[in-house]
């Protein structure tokens, strides 16, 4: 694909509203994350995909739209990405959205990315802190029907019709050419999300940000919200450390939701470290054999 | 103390501290071991428009004017003040044009000033004139439609890395205070360079040097105001940015404080923590005391300018004289509270001491400072001397 310098990028960035990871706890009688009294903030992640956004958007020109499904609250992490640098923000917001899950939320969020019209890059953080699944950004891709790429860790280059991109992968980078318009998930690596501006600031307070209903996006209301969301939690706990008979040097951070994503860890070096080749149907196999003959409860 | 901040003026301000947690807190240690000046914090500054705070919005700014500035400045220099300093230093450089430019000189630099683009710095010192500013050597010699700028200036807060100067040079000896102007030199002009970095007790992050003028050319465009103003511009001038320094002295005495009492709490001697000793408690209590008296006396001085008042040069060389010797001595008080680990550069409060020290002696000495209050007291005889409405 030719690869010609891209003015006036229209870009797209998924932003999140969450518990302050930094206060995060869950409930252990509910199994939730508590929100009551802890401060919300942006999604860490969110704003390096804003980040990335802004500045391309500084380079070529072009917009950046904000969007979040939430709460009424929500509008203040909005706001929040409006003082760092988005154009316009949108908000979908209403009962009809409550309780969904990663489908559910994306499908909703794909609807109203679609209603701004033509996009060439839609941009997410890859997880969100509490959530943590990592799945909603893939999940608007097949629902725009784009190509996405996740865990970049850096953009190369913006082309017209594709951008090149690197992939943080365990311990190698993978570098990507992916045609636009497509979806990108971004890592902590990616960038250092500037602070807001003053006159960001100011703009924010005042500026109106777009509210979208279930009836604004002509959405399926059986695929929105609680009804719409195949998958549940059933329930969140914090794992004691040391229980399959040795302690990472590292463990999972404080005390959110589901049991070990386990995306991201470096493999610790030494002799107590395997590495299993193969294919990925043998290194499978293999690794099935290898716990259980270690003891470990297997699949 | 609650000082009945404007939204506006809270924005400012929890956005500085932000900068200076997130920005600066990490670099701290590094800027000043290093003697480093550092661009990325310049950068940082910029890109959250804080550079554009005391600008007049014609040009670019925010219209801020003096008191945002130092909500500005104190707030930088509670974590890094070498960083504040060469912040503030770049609107000292900038404000005589602000003062007494032309409407085509305004439009020529304060937008990038502004912006951040641009450094300014402000040259009057030189090894001869400290003090006694009017003992100025360095000449301006005109000649058809530029000036010949000869001579030296010492101890330039952001030489060699700002791109505008403004610099008061002698044009005509003969005629005392009334011989000197102000001009405006870019770096780069022929004729125009810089004596090695001066190194430091403290803002040690800030760039500090000599410029010097060698048969340097500039067109009489560059002439700010007319001949024979560079003393009143300069006077003018460093009236408006005492409350600044007192903003950065406030500044550093309150990352002091903090740094102490958060020691205190948690260093325990005798089995419990030395806070609970009367010792080092009222030590606490009068470093409280004297800061938020400080900074009342700064932010008073700040909105007299900002509200057009003639006649401030008392008020604001008295924010300037007691924020300086107050944070000498808070700053002291911190590293005795800290004891042996207060002496260690490991801790950031002997820093911060050294930091202070220059509060008391430059944009006037403390001594100075005195000279004005006293004049104006003794000026206006003992009635009107204190009588503000």
């Amino acid at each position: 694909m030719r690869r010609k310098p891209r003015a006036l990028m229209d870009l797209v960035v998924c932003v999140k509203q969450v518990p302050d990871p930094g206060c995060a706890r869950v409930d252990p009688k509910t199994g939730t994350v508590v929100r009551e009294g802890v401060k919300a903030v942006v999604n860490p992640l969110d704003l390096h995909a804003l980040e990335a956004a802004v500045s391309m958007r500084e380079a070529s020109g072009g917009t950046v739209t904000a969007i979040s499904m939430g709460p009424p609250g929500a509008a203040e992490a909005l706001r929040e990405a409006l003082a760092r640098g988005a154009d316009n923000a949108i908000l979908i917001s209403g009962k009809e959205f409550a309780g969904a899950d990663t489908l559910a939320t994306a499908y909703a969020l794909s609807l109203g990315i679609r209603k701004t019209g033509s996009y060439e890059l839609v941009i997410c953080g890859r997880n969100s802190t509490d959530g943590d699944t990592g799945q909603v950004g893939p999940e608007i891709a097949e629902f725009l029907g784009t190509p996405h790429c996740t865990e970049v860790r850096k953009i190369r280059e913006v082309g017209t019709d594709s951008v090149v991109v690197e992939r943080a992968m365990d311990g190698w980078v993978e570098v990507v050419e992916m045609p636009l318009p497509g979806l990108l998930t971004v890592v902590r690596e990616i960038n250092r999300p500037r602070l807001p501006s003053l006159r960001g600031l100011m703009k924010a307070k005042t500026a109106e940000i777009q509210r979208l209903g279930a009836g604004d996006l002509n959405a399926d209301a059986a695929r929105l919200g609680a009804p719409g969301s195949p998958t549940r939690v059933a329930e969140s706990f914090q794992v004691a450390l040391g229980e399959l008979g040795r302690s990472p040097a590292r463990g999972p951070g404080g005390g959110s939701s589901s049991e070990g994503s386990g995306a991201g860890e470096a493999a610790p070096e030494g002799p107590d470290c395997l590495l299993i080749e193969g294919s990925a149907r043998e290194q499978a196999r293999k690794l099935l054999r290898l716990l259980r003959e270690s003891g470990v409860p297997a699949p | 103390m609650h000082y009945f901040l404007s939204e506006r003026e809270s924005m400012v301000k929890d956005l500085s501290a932000r900068l200076a947690g997130e920005v600066l807190a990490p670099l701290a240690q590094s800027l000043d071991e290093d003697e480093e000046f550092s661009w990325e914090a310049i950068r940082a500054l910029a890109r959250s428009d804080l550079f554009r705070v005391w600008v007049p919005e014609e040009y670019g700014g925010l219209g801020g004017g003096v008191f945002e500035q130092c909500l500005v400045v104190e707030e930088l220099s509670r974590v890094e003040s070498g960083v504040a300093v060469s912040y503030a230093a770049s609107g000292l450089g900038a404000l005589p044009i602000l003062l007494a430019g032309s409407e085509e000189q305004k439009t020529r630099y304060l937008p990038c000033v502004a912006a951040g683009e641009k450094l300014a710095a402000f040259a009057l010192t030189e090894p001869e004139a400290g003090s006694d500013a009017s003992a100025i050597r360095a000449r301006a010699m005109r000649e058809d439609d530029s000036y010949v700028l000869s001579g030296t200036k010492q101890y330039i807060t952001n030489g060699g890395v700002a791109d505008i100067y403004t610099v008061i040079m002698l044009t005509d000896p003969s005629k005392g205070t009334r011989g000197a102007s102000a001009f405006v030199v870019e770096k780069g002009t022929e004729g125009f360079s810089f004596g090695k970095k001066e190194k430091k007790m403290g803002i040690r992050a800030s760039a500090t040097c000599s410029l010097i003028f060698d048969n340097c050319r500039v067109p009489r465009t560059n002439l700010l105001g007319r001949e024979g103003l560079g003393f009143p511009i300069a006077m003018k001038t460093l009236d408006r940015s005492r409350p600044g320094i007192g903003a950065q002295a406030v500044g550093v005495a309150q990352g002091a404080l903090d740094f102490a009492v958060k020691y205190a709490r948690e260093r325990e001697q005798f089995r419990q923590p030395i806070s609970s000793f009367q010792a080092i408690a009222h030590m606490l209590a009068d470093m409280a005391t004297q800061i938020e008296a400080a900074r009342a006396l700064v932010y008073a001085a700040a909105r007299m300018i900002d509200a057009g008042i003639h006649d401030f040069s008392k008020e604001s060389a008295m924010a300037k004289l007691f924020a300086s010797e107050m944070a000498m001595k808070v700053t002291t008080d911190a590293v005795q509270i800290l004891g042996g680990a207060g002496y260690m550069r490991d801790y950031p409060v002997e820093k911060m001491m050294r930091d202070a020290k220059i509060t008391q002696i430059y944009e006037g000495t403390n001594q100075i400072q005195r000279e004005v209050i006293s004049r104006e007291l003794v000026k206006k005889g003992g009635r009107a001397a204190g009588v503000t409405t």
